[in-house]
């Protein structure tokens, strides 16, 4: 596969607009989107664990309406780029984030930014679902209002079911709202996740390898969601299985060993990427 | 004869599957699993004797409504066979206990939050360091820690220093019990809280704590369990009481009779009569210990099929 010659040096704080001799869904798609407002911005983003970096100055635009895919070799920093973006870094000793990530022109790393909020506003699903075992279906959808005061029974009913039908899973648990949630599936207790974050209005969703642990018959619903969703989240997707950035994403970002070597709608990046790092990896030479 | 290996060319004996060999080792087997039951036995024929012994002791006293209607009096009144009893002292007990519990569990609780959630927290080398040395405190200290705090301020003994010196006994047991069980519940359930933008206290006291909610109730369980049967830190806190209190609050502000120093000082008294009950209290302070161990197993396993 040959890479084209970049026409200007690429600029990785832009998306890339599609090349005119692009055909197909990926272009349109991408056109699309790159007039969409930009709803989180990263500048210079870098983490350090102690004296060891893990993200390497990474400036990324993420836009409204759009699914970008973070990929790359396992230990390359996507992960850690992702919890950068939502502050869970500051869990944890001895982690340190510099640089800016600006969600709608507020940086949240600047001083006086309260992460609780934050973490309202940009949510995450986690690789291996995670409902709190000890609530119903229904706590645990409205446990982000529930928990912080709000009581008022009706809104948490209507709460609840905009947000399972919004991730594709009122049908199924319509009847047994005050089931423990331990008790349904795997792929049902991810989307279960991703209700619980779209209840507190999360203008971002991070998604940290979800469908990892899931069997292939629940990933393709994940995905069928993550595009119904687009439009009323950005939607950030780390995966190590290619074929599902492919399928899922408009951009693609791709990280080696803590950089960002590459950004470009998706289409342009698994068939025409600029550097051979990339090359090298989509077509299965390492990683 | 040999048992040869499966192998292409020259058979070789495997000395492991001798039949001798084998022999010898089930022999072996069955010799360790005699010594396995032996050390049981060892250990359990003594609880047995004790349990025998006592009850069969003082089934006679506990079978009768007056041990339980009645309080001690003089020892004139059992020598000429009037109606006595125990009741103060197994209300006594109750509510010396029972305030202990209210004492110790929030605290305890508290306790072992900050132990296991807040590592960082600048108290908490010292809330350890407390906590530990609490625990390996002689009971005895700690009534005498509470005669200083308690007796001697309010210038009386009292049900409430009694229930002080317990609480000393149970805090550093359900501190322990709590952060024990809150270190097995998995980081993810505490980064998913989290990651909804709840904050941290909430994410503990709402997520992570209901899910470790059976292991919390075995601490206090085992705590109850323990400091019911101590009569050292009662001997100067809340004293003893032949008698029922005359109002409910007196058994808060004045001595109060407890059953294990109760058994104590009827034990080395020289009338049989008492001695009679003694035993009669041994057989309550007994079914009390049996009957807290016996909830906790029922606690622990209803529990089991909604655990994580």
């Amino acid at each position: 596969m040959e890479t084209a010659m970049p026409p200007t040096t690429p600029d990785p704080a832009a998306p890339v607009t599609p090349k005119p001799q692009d055909a197909g869904q990926g272009a349109a798609r991408a056109a699309v989107a790159a007039d969409a407002a930009p709803r989180l911005i990263t500048e210079g983003i870098s983490v350090h664990y102690g004296k060891v970096i893990g993200v390497r100055d990474v400036s990324l635009t993420f836009r409204d309406k759009t699914v970008t895919a973070l990929i790359g070799p396992s230990g390359c920093g996507k992960t850690t780029f992702l919890r950068s973006l939502n502050r869970m870094h500051d869990l944890t000793r001895g982690v340190k984030v510099s640089g800016k990530a600006v969600l709608d022109g507020t940086d949240i790393y600047a001083n006086g930014v309260d992460p609780v909020t934050i973490r309202r506003r940009i949510g995450m699903v986690f690789q291996k679902p995670t409902p709190f075992p000890t609530m119903s279906i229904y706590d645990n959808v409205v446990a982000g209002l529930k928990l912080v005061g709000i009581r008022d029974r009706a809104l948490l009913d209507e709460v609840a079911e905009r947000s399972l039908r919004q991730a594709a899973l009122w049908d199924e648990v319509k009847d047994r709202l005050k089931a423990p949630a331990s008790g349904i599936s795997g792929g049902q207790q991810q989307r279960l996740s991703i209700a619980r974050a779209l209840a507190v209005e999360a203008e971002v969703l991070l998604m940290d390898e979800p469908t990892s642990s899931l069997d292939p018959q629940s990933t393709m619903r994940i995905e069928e969601l993550i595009q119904e969703l687009k439009d009323t989240v950005t939607i950030i997707i780390v995966t190590h299985n290619m074929q599902q950035a492919a399928r899922v994403s408009d951009y693609t970002a791709f990280f080696y060993e803590g950089d960002l070597i590459e950004v470009a709608d998706t289409n342009t990046m698994f068939t025409n990427p600029r550097e051979q790092r990339t090359n090298d990896y989509i077509t299965g030479r390492f990683g | 004869m040999a048992v040869t290996a499966p192998v292409v060319g020259r058979p070789r004996r495997i000395a492991a599957v001798t039949p001798e060999n084998l022999r010898r080792r089930y022999r072996r087997d069955r010799i360790m699993i005699g010594l396995l039951v032996l050390a049981t036995a060892v250990v359990l024929i003594p609880l047995l004797i004790i349990v025998w012994y006592v009850v069969a002791n003082g089934i006679g006293a506990v079978l009768t409504s007056d041990f339980f209607t009645q309080d001690l009096g003089s020892p004139a009144r059992a020598l000429q066979g009037r109606p006595t009893g125990l009741g103060h002292t197994i209300l006594g007990t109750l509510v010396v206990d029972g305030l202990a519990l209210l004492i110790a569990v929030p605290i305890g609780i508290g306790a072992g939050i900050m132990l296991s959630e807040y590592p960082d927290h600048p108290l908490n080398p010292v809330l350890r360091v407390l906590n530990d040395t609490l625990n390996g405190m002689p009971a005895i200290l700690k009534g005498l820690l509470a005669f200083s705090l308690i007796v001697k301020p309010m210038g009386t003994f009292s049900g409430f220093a009694g229930a002080v010196a317990l609480a000393f006994v149970m805090l550093p047991i359900v501190a322990r019990a709590t952060e024990g069980v809150l270190r097995i519940i998995p980081w993810s359930i505490r980064e998913a809280g989290l990651a909804l933008g709840l904050p941290r206290w909430r994410v503990v006291l709402n997520t992570v704590l209901p899910a470790a909610r059976v292991g919390v109730v075995t601490g206090i369980l085992i705590a109850f369990a323990r400091a019911a049967g101590e009569a050292a830190p009662l001997l100067f806190t809340s004293f003893g009481n032949n008698f029922f209190s005359s109002t409910p609050l007196r058994y808060l502000v004045g001595p109060v009779d407890t059953l294990p120093a109760r058994l104590y000082s009827l034990a080395i008294s020289p009338y049989k009569e008492w001695h009679a009950m003694g035993w009669g209290a041994g057989v309550i302070l007994l079914l009390l210990v049996i009957v807290t161990f016996v909830g906790t197993r029922i606690v622990t396993r209803q529990r089991h099929a909604t655990d994580l």
